[in-house]
């Protein structure tokens, strides 16, 4: 097995009393794509800020590609790519000079920056807006831009803060092809998403994040197959009534789930499921079959939606 | 350079991550961002010339001449040197405080920023390298005026120019350490407010022996040490007092300094 690239062991961030991250151990492989999902405020944003070397951690240990990131900040910091949460594009400078200015932060020749540059700005699709504003680019377009800048420097290790939070879904395609294309680059990524088909699409191995702690890990199947079932029955009664009809439904899926709009049943068979609510004369307004997915191990692990 | 300087001088006192290696690199990115704004930097120019030409034709006439160390000048040749010392003075906490506020918490540019192997201390020392070379440009094209107008004395007066860069380097030090104090836009209002009465009662527009016993409030600004280094320059005479000047800038800079390093640090790596 190769040497992992990232290994954090007991890792932990403090703001004062309270406690952002941690203790957590994480350790992520050349050529994976990771993923910390969880809701906001679970710690994933910190953490990823320890792993980019611009936050100090607290306690525990952390190494990237075998370097301490007290001491050789900066020489990891040539070596990775960071997409932060929020957009952090040169608003002064065109989407080109963007892009070949943030090279020279890397002491690239200024030729090499540019001829990177030109490259990116294909990649990125964004070749007819070079001399643009930064200002005048659509949210999907600063995003892309936001990525092709990360990627100057020609990253092992690229670090994705939340990547297509607040894209309509069109612009969150063209991007998570753009992520697919890198990782068979061989370009290892860490990426933060409070999104679960995100993280199905994107990620090999995942961990589950709450409240500054893991509480789950694994590829997103096994996540799913370990504490999910298979299928889904979602049944939404008459507005107000969801509370009263749970106990009716109990018994017919394996576990059940009461949430304000909505019961959720898992059970390995979901249409089985559907008929013998319908057998016990119980009448939703509707009521929808799915495949499990990564909301449902949250739900399971928190008690609480991913996104609220 | 700063290497060097870095092996002889202990700086971990300046912050955990002071480390200056390429704050060149932010110079570089104003240069190209300027380039659009030129407007902008020549404007920086006018203020002083408009202030110099209302009082060569207004004020010159009223006031006569003013004794400068035992010799007589014409009022204009007087407040010319000032008004250099001032706009070294403007430019340096305009780029330092505004534009710097603008870059930390608006745009985030410095938070891009340290995501490559730039570090904390490369954006403060190329911020207030930025500043210094911006108010050199405003000084070199100023001692040109005050030559075409007759006010420079002598050779000697070429010495105002690192005269300037000294005031340059003490008020963009103090600028960019007072700006990582500020929580937002309304805060600039204080620097106005601060800058205002240095601009007038630095023994600017008169000389400091006409503030009678209250000389020595004067003194307490670091502007007035500015304008006698300049006026000393340009008048080419020379006395002990100028070394004094020149150490309270030095001193001051290098307090706001060790500051602005470390307050860049802890505001960029939490």
């Amino acid at each position: 097995m190769p040497e992992p690239l990232i290994v954090a062991s007991q890792l932990v961030k403090r703001f004062g009393d309270f406690t952002a991250v941690g203790p957590i151990d994480v350790e992520v492989q050349p050529g994976e794509v990771f993923g910390f999902l969880g809701p906001n405020g679970a710690g994933k944003s910190s953490t990823m800020r320890m792993i980019a070397c611009v936050s100090p951690i607290t306690s525990g240990s952390l190494r990237l590609f075998g370097l301490d990131p007290a001491t050789h900040g900066p020489q990891i910091r040539a070596r990775i790519g960071v997409v932060p949460q929020l957009d952090t594009l040169d608003t002064e400078l065109s989407v080109q000079e963007n892009l070949w200015l943030y090279g020279r932060f890397f002491d690239l020749p200024r030729a090499e920056a540019k001829r990177r540059a030109t490259e990116l700005l294909e990649f990125a699709q964004l070749t007819d807006r070079a001399d643009s504003v930064v200002d005048n680019l659509s949210g999907g377009m600063k995003r892309r831009l936001s990525i092709a800048r990360s990627l100057i420097n020609r990253p092992e290790l690229l670090l994705l803060d939340e990547p297509t939070t607040g894209l309509d879904p069109q612009a969150r395609h063209v991007l998570w092809d753009r992520l697919y294309r890198l990782k068979q680059e061989g370009v290892t990524q860490v990426l933060t998403t409070h999104y679960m088909d995100e993280a199905e699409q994107l990620c090999d191995r995942l961990v589950v994040m709450d409240q500054g702690l893991i509480v789950a890990e694994g590829s997103p199947r096994s996540l799913i197959d370990q504490y999910a079932t298979r299928e889904v029955l979602e049944l939404r009664f008459p507005a107000g009534t969801n509370e009263a009809a749970a106990p009716q439904v109990e018994g017919i899926g394996e576990r059940q789930e009461l949430l304000p709009d909505r019961i959720l049943v898992y059970a390995h068979d979901g249409e089985a499921a559907l008929a013998a609510t319908h057998a016990r004369g119980l009448e939703p307004e509707s009521a929808l079959v799915r495949r499990s997915s990564l909301e449902d191990v949250f739900l399971l692990l928190t008690g609480r939606t991913l996104v609220d | 350079m700063s290497t060097i300087f870095l092996r002889i001088v202990p700086t971990s006192f300046l912050g955990t991550s002071f480390r200056v290696r390429r704050p060149h690199r932010m110079i570089e990115r104003h240069l190209v961002a300027y380039r659009r704004q030129w407007l902008i930097v020549v404007s920086g120019f006018f203020e002083p010339l408009f202030y110099l030409l209302s009082m060569r034709a207004g004020l010159g006439d009223l006031v006569g001449t003013v004794s400068v160390a035992g010799t007589q000048v014409p009022y204009d040749a007087f407040v010319a040197p000032a008004l250099m010392a001032s706009s070294a003075m403007n430019g340096a906490i305009f780029d330092s405080t505004g534009n710097v506020l603008h870059r930390l918490k608006y745009a985030r540019i410095y938070d891009a920023a340290l995501a490559t192997p730039m570090s904390p201390a490369d954006v403060a020392v190329g911020e207030i390298g930025w500043a210094l070379m911006r108010g050199q440009l405003y000084a070199i094209s100023f001692l040109g005026v005050m030559a075409a107008f007759g006010l420079v004395q002598s050779w000697w007066a070429l010495l105002a120019l690192p005269a300037c860069a000294l005031i340059g380097l003490t008020f963009a030090s103090i600028g960019f350490a007072a700006t990582t104090y500020m929580r937002g836009w309304t805060d600039m209002e204080i620097v106005t407010t601060a800058t205002m009465p240095l601009f007038l009662f630095s023994a600017t527009f008169f000389p400091i022996s006409s503030y009678g016993s209250w000389g020595w409030i004067v003194q307490l600004s670091p502007l007035y040490h500015g304008v006698a280094l300049v006026r000393a320059a340009n008048a080419g005479v020379w006395s002990a007092s100028v070394l004094g000047h020149a150490a309270v800038l030095l001193a001051l800079s290098a307090v706001a300094l060790v500051v602005a390093a470390r307050r860049i640090d802890t505001l960029l790596r939490k």
